[in-house]
């Protein structure tokens, strides 16, 4: 197979390695980029990598299992790129990086009525606590079934919604390709316990650090660029 | 015999890991046990000095992993107790020098040997931390009632979870009650409603500690001092005793409510 060579691409960045893999089964094209990197192991040795696996969906055992297959090689892993948020959430768990650089998106200028679709529908459900270090990023709504610890941090297109205590750090109606206009001003953030170490919304900044806690569910929005805090009521 | 694996990890440096670990393997070893404890901080090693046995090392971990000895020449007998030994970690080399398969593969070899592999981590969630919880059946993250502290061990336990090693148990270490009860300090209720993991000992602040460990004798052969009693209790919880949980000083209240959030009595 002559195509063998092209499921494997490999490109230098600044300050490491990017290897682009092309599409294919996971096992497969793993050994084989473990042939590559075998074949070369001087080149490789000491390098610091970040892997763009496209729409390959990876669990926690196959990223840590290549993580450390990597490490045996003195090959530090730092981040993993896809197109695939189930695998972009593995790595975020593992505490990789997602993405490499502006550069990306920029090269690919999307339409921009598909990423409103996106904003409008797409929900990440997050059903367990984050902690200190772990980061979410995602184009859309944010819900998560737990606490979100001081030290972690979600940043969201959409609206955060935390069915638990809300102690990290948020960010809603952000652009996550960094573009101010895109800011989403009409997000909100929900907490069951609100006492968030940094809460942003669009472009606007509450730091509530010593703030009063509220024992009630409350919902954080913006009203004429002031922030407005509205106590949850079921009745 | 086949040896539990029992890594002790914190994040943060200086919370008192290596002593944990001298002391949990001299009150396992006093309960009769074979163990094993490992120096996992390659470069940076301190538990044969904790232990008194600096003085004895011929051969270390990397001596075992890169083949220049056999598993037995390498494990330092205590001077104690027949039942306790020590891997002490190379000192010239780095963490690079042993992967985590490494160490799986040492594990293996040593749940022949012994009834306990304790293995000390080192600071940080780097190599050094991923060697160490490797080939671990069970994890116990060691924190101090600080901010920064039960930050960082939120991040490991994070990790531990990410990673498929199943929730860590926790060790409170150095709580003063004194300053919990003037508000000056995190209290045990505040550390375990943050990180919400299963308690498994609560150990005091205590002087004796220091002292103990810059003689080389530590605290757990101290039958006077109550982290000594603290350490013990935890080995004995390890061993799948039910041991209530201390109760320190007056202040009864505290104490029971923490057996309650931790379903002992």
């Amino acid at each position: 197979m002559n195509s063998k060579n092209s499921l494997i691409q490999i490109k230098g960045l600044r300050d490491g390695l990017l290897i682009s893999l092309g599409e294919g089964e996971w096992h497969e094209l793993e050994a084989l980029l473990f042939e590559q990197i075998d074949e070369r192991s001087s080149f490789f040795s000491g390098a610091r990598l970040a892997l763009d696996v496209g729409k390959q969906v990876l669990r926690v055992v196959n990223l840590t299992k290549l993580r450390d297959e990597l490490s045996e090689r003195s090959i530090s892993l730092w981040a993993v790129v896809s197109d695939e948020p189930k695998t972009v959430q593995t790595a975020q768990l593992l505490g990789l990086a997602t993405r490499i650089s502006k550069q990306r998106p920029q090269e690919v200028a999307r339409p921009k009525a598909a990423k409103d679709v996106e904003k409008e529908e797409v929900v990440l459900w997050v059903e367990r606590t984050l902690r200190s270090g772990t980061r979410i990023e995602h184009n859309g709504h944010v819900v998560v079934m737990g606490d979100v610890n001081p030290g972690a941090e979600i940043v969201a297109a959409g609206n955060i919604l935390v069915w638990g205590r809300l102690r990290g750090s948020v960010h809603v109606g952000a652009d996550i390709e960094g573009q101010p206009a895109d800011e989403n001003t009409d997000a909100f953030v929900c907490a069951l316990t609100m006492t968030p170490t940094r809460l942003q919304i669009a472009s606007e900044i509450e730091n509530r650090v010593g703030g009063k806690t509220s024992q009630k569910a409350v919902k954080i929005s913006l009203k004429n660029g002031e922030f407005q805090t509205e106590v949850w009521n079921a009745k | 015999m086949s040896a539990k694996i029992v890594t002790i990890t914190s994040g943060k440096g200086g919370v008192g890991k290596t002593t944990a670990i001298a002391s949990l393997g001299i009150a396992l070893a006093s309960r009769g046990q074979k163990v094993v404890c490992v120096d996992g901080d390659i470069g940076l090693r301190n538990l044969d000095v904790i232990m008194g046995l600096e003085n004895r090392i011929v051969y270390d971990i990397v001596d075992i992993v890169e083949g220049r000895c056999r598993l037995r020449q390498a494990m330092i007998r205590d001077k104690r107790l027949p039942g306790l030994f020590l891997i002490p970690a190379a000192q010239t080399r780095d963490k690079m020098a042993v992967s985590p398969s490494d160490m799986m593969r040492l594990g293996d070899d040593l749940r022949e040997e012994v009834d306990w592999v304790l293995i000390d981590s080192p600071a940080g969630i780097e190599r050094g931390f991923k060697n160490a919880i490797a080939p671990a059946d069970r994890v116990l993250v060691l924190t101090n009632p600080e901010i920064s502290a039960v930050r960082d061990a939120d991040r490991v336990i994070g990790i531990l979870e990410a990673e498929e090693k199943g929730s860590p148990s926790l060790i409170l270490n150095r709580v003063n009650h004194e300053m919990v009860k003037k508000q000056e300090m995190l209290s045990p209720e505040d550390v375990l409603d943050l990180l919400a993991i299963d308690l498994i000992g609560i150990v005091p602040e205590d002087k004796s500690v220091l002292i103990a460990a810059n003689q080389g004798a530590p605290i757990a052969l101290d039958k006077e001092s109550r982290a000594g009693q603290a350490f013990r209790n935890i080995a004995a919880r390890m061993m799948g005793d039910d041991v209530p949980y201390m109760d320190l000083e007056e202040q009864g209240g505290l104490w029971k409510r923490i057996s309650k959030l931790t379903g002992r009595n």
